[in-house]
């Protein structure tokens, strides 16, 4: 198999990757670059009312139809990708860092602080995610902060347990015992010990709450209680054009395939995330 | 008469991860004859087991035998389709596994388990594969061998799971027995009564065997003939009397080399010296689980252990598993603090914990552990791994530190490239020696051994042995030698130590070990370890039942 000799292949760098990772990798990075540049491509601006029809069929001029006010579907989906694909990642990043972290030093230091801290959010994962967002909101009121602060805050225990479940099997290996005869403090352990071999399955964890945290966000934002008009997610998108599901109206189908198409991408490429070639005869 | 194996210029080639073909066996013959023995002997990766393996028809994942016949009672097992080699394995053939306790289902009985090979090949009733079990349990020696099927796996010890592994195997009436390193994870004192059974099993089946090892004084007990490997290829072949006494090739005499018992006497000894000790240990307890009333730990793993080890000597540690030897290190260093009892390191207290310990004293004492796979992280560069110590004790930097790791590298004889490399891309003599440049980052006084050699082969042991007393010599180091292997640490100690069930049975000099124990288990551990000889399985009288 010859590419050209300057190509950066996943071979060439190393990697050994399947062909359903590739795409799935192709699809996330298409939907990524949509979020960054998307509202710069849109051929109307997202609120304007463009059709005097409404739940308008695909026409060389809409090209994915018009939503219940007459807007442009295909504007509105390029710009809802900057808030669904923004959110989720601040929130998963909020969520895995903190996590990860906690579940570490959980691992490491042991006694009243692991059990404390595990108690603690475990308390909190037993509380219905979505009740819990729901009731929050209500609370605090929607803007885009609390939202990903939300996000965080929710999918924290179920990293943080991931993280401590992987650092404890870790933390009994030699070389961490090593450290410790040699005096290592905890910061050290955490970082240089520990982290580096726990790295590839939080991506792998990272990847999948990604995903809980695009359709917790679009549920939310379905409900009423996520992004407000006149901006939009996906999630919003789906259930202000709900009214279109019974004429097959590409204003509802188009956001819900974004968000299937997304969702699964992610899932399939951290299901076949390229592995490192250990070739040592080489 | 037709030979009941023989092997044609077999090939085996492995498809590494980058797609790339590797011959690992590159044309190798040998025969077994009709109730004979044949060992396949040679250090990791010389493919014995690989042969071992296509004797069943059978390669692992990503190889495939490429070329050659390996006929087994004149049928070849290559051209063969897979129902068709399915049908001879347990019948024909078997398999006695390295580890037979992750051989077993830990929640079957174990009755349930051996009877399988002859449910599946639908050989006797249910009944009658019992009562031939029984058999098989009384002819390999087992304890209680009409209720042990009874028991499960856990309820067992390791060298009594071997011996059901046999059994498990021999069910089905095999003509051709596969070993492969039975004994290898066995205590010495265990591994002399499997042996003796699977050697008396052996003689009463007339099967023919191959028993695949890289201990050749084990192998001479067993065996008629031994094939001598290296790098895929039959380096030398005969009966083994020849092999012991007049092998022709290199690579055997350098296995054979690496037996003869060096006499050890440090440097420092001849200078009668009657300093203060380096290390000393006082009434050491220590152990596992909740304090009790009486304030001793549930499981006590240490009793009252005291120690000393003289400056520039070494002190030797020997036991089976379960003795507390490894324990002993662990407690030393603070990793598992002691209850009571004091370690005193150059006649200065130290703190039970190692957190509660300076800088400097957590400097002078390090320890080296046994598997360097797990005691070296995995995703840190050799250099990272060496460079550290250097940097946290005597905060090296930059260039200084750079220097300092190549000089550590070129000190336990690695090139200065593998600075670069992970543990994983390197073999587990190198390994091993990174393991040891990390201890040495350190400058320490005292180094504590633990079972370092045992997870290597015979020849790069002995490597590693030659190596630690040239580091003695020049950076006058004392070392705490914990092994279960009586000739390593004969090699290297001045002053040995016998444990058994956390305590000190027995104290001696390296130079009286043979001859000179007193008391009956050091006699039992001494007289247990396998000689070159062929006849000195049947020399040895069996275990006493006291102990």
């Amino acid at each position: 198999m010859h590419t050209k000799a300057f190509w950066p292949t996943p071979r060439r760098l190393g990697y050994h990757m399947n062909w359903v990772g590739m795409i799935a990798a192709l699809v996330v990075c298409f939907w990524a670059l949509v979020a960054v540049i998307g509202p710069m491509l849109s051929p109307y601006p997202p609120g304007e009312i463009v059709d005097f029809d409404y739940y308008g069929p695909i026409s060389a001029k809409l090209w994915m139809g018009s939503d219940y006010l007459g807007r442009d579907i295909f504007s509105r989906v390029l710009m809802g990708a900057r808030y669904t694909v923004g959110i989720s990642l601040a929130a998963v990043c909020l969520a895995c860092i903190s996590g990860v972290v906690l579940g570490m030093t959980a691992a490491v230091v042991g006694g009243w602080l692991d059990t404390g801290l595990s108690r603690f959010l475990d308390a909190l994962n037993s509380i219905p995610s979505k009740l819990f967002g729901l009731v929050m909101v209500a609370a605090i009121g929607s803007s885009i902060p609390v939202l990903i602060v939300l996000l965080g805050v929710i999918y924290t225990p179920g990293a943080y347990r991931f993280a401590r479940a992987l650092a404890v099997n870790i933390n009994t290996m030699d070389f961490v015992t090593v450290a410790r005869a040699r005096g290592e403090r905890t910061g050290y352990l955490v970082t240089r010990e520990i982290l580096p071999n726990i790295t590839g399955p939080v991506l792998a964890d990272l990847g999948l709450r990604f995903v809980f945290i695009v359709l917790l966000l679009s549920g939310l934002s379905f409900l009423g209680l996520g992004v407000q008009p006149p901006n939009a997610d996906w999630g919003s998108l789906v259930r202000e054009n709900i009214g279109g599901l019974p004429f097959g109206a590409p204003a509802v189908l188009m956001p819900s395939l974004a968000i299937a198409s997304l969702t699964i991408s992610v899932n399939l490429l951290i299901d076949n995330l390229p592995v490192k070639i250990r070739d040592r005869s080489e | 008469m037709q030979n009941l194996v023989e092997i044609r210029d077999l090939k085996v080639q492995a498809r590494s991860d980058a797609g790339r073909r590797i011959e690992i066996i590159k044309g190798v013959s040998f025969d077994i004859a009709e109730g004979e023995i044949v060992a396949l002997i040679g250090e990791s990766g010389s493919g014995k087991t690989t042969i071992a393996l296509t004797l069943m028809g059978h390669t692992r994942p990503g190889c495939t035998i490429t070329g050659g016949t390996v006929r087994l009672a004149g049928r070849d097992l290559v051209a063969m389709p897979e129902a068709g080699r399915q049908a001879l394995r347990g019948t024909e053939v078997a398999y006695v596994p390295q580890s037979a306790a992750a051989a077993f289902n830990p929640s079957q009985r174990l009755m349930d388990q051996v009877i399988e090979v002859a449910q599946i090949h639908k050989l006797m009733t249910p009944d009658a594969a019992r009562v031939k079990a029984v058999e098989l349990f009384r002819a390999l020696a087992l304890p209680e061998p009409e209720t042990i099927g009874q028991r499960y796996p856990h309820q067992v010890s390791g060298g009594q799971l071997q011996r059901l592994a046999a059994a498990m195997a021999l069910i089905g009436g095999p003509k051709l027995m596969i070993f492969d390193e039975p004994t290898t994870a066995l205590d010495v004192t265990t591994q002399i009564e499997v042996l003796r059974a699977f050697k008396s099993v052996m003689k009463l089946g007339g099967m023919g065997g191959v028993y695949v090892s890289h201990d050749l004084a084990v192998v001479a007990q067993i065996a008629d003939r031994i094939v001598v490997l290296k790098g895929g290829e039959v380096q030398e072949e005969g009966p083994v009397e020849q092999i012991l006494h007049r092998a022709a090739h290199p690579y055997t005499r350098e296995l054979l080399a690496a037996f003869e018992p060096v006499p050890y006497a440090s440097a420092s000894r001849l200078q009668a010296e009657t300093k203060r000790p380096i290390l000393e240990v006082r009434n050491l307890v220590a152990g596992y689980g909740p304090l009790g009333r009486d304030g001793r730990p549930l499981k006590v793993a240490l009793n009252s252990v005291s120690c000393r080890l003289e400056r520039g000597q070494n002190l030797g540690v020997i036991g089976e598993s379960g003795s507390g030897k490894s324990t002993l290190a662990r407690a030393i260093s603070g990793l598992l603090p002691p209850v009571s009892g004091k370690v005193l390191l150059d006649a200065h207290m130290l703190e039970p914990e190692a957190r509660a310990r300076t800088k400097d004293e957590l400097r002078r004492l390090q320890i080296v552990f046994q598997l360097a796979d797990t005691a070296l992280n995995p995703q840190r560069p050799v250099g990272d791994i060496v460079g550290r110590p250097l940097t946290f004790y005597h905060g090296q930097k930059g260039a200084a530190r750079e220097a300092r790791t190549d000089e550590l590298l070129d000190m336990v004889r690695l090139p200065r490239a593998m600075k670069h490399r992970l543990p994983g891309e390197l073999s587990g003599g190198q390994k091993q020696r990174v393991n040891l440049a990390r201890a040495l980052a350190a400058a320490p006084e005292v180094i504590l051994c633990d079972e370092i050699t045992s997870a290597l082969d015979t020849v790069v042991a002995a490597a590693v042995i030659e190596l630690l007393k040239e580091l003695q010599r020049e950076l006058h180091l004392s070392y705490v030698f914990i092994s279960h292997d009586l000739s390593t640490v004969q090699a290297i100690c001045d002053d040995v130590m016998v444990m058994l069930n956390g305590e000190v049975v027995e104290r001696l000099p390296a130079s009286r070990l043979q001859g000179g124990a007193q008391h009956p288990y050091s006699q039992l551990l001494f007289s247990s370890v396998p000689k070159l000889d062929p006849n000195w399985l049947d020399s040895v009288p069996p275990r006493a039942a006291a102990l």
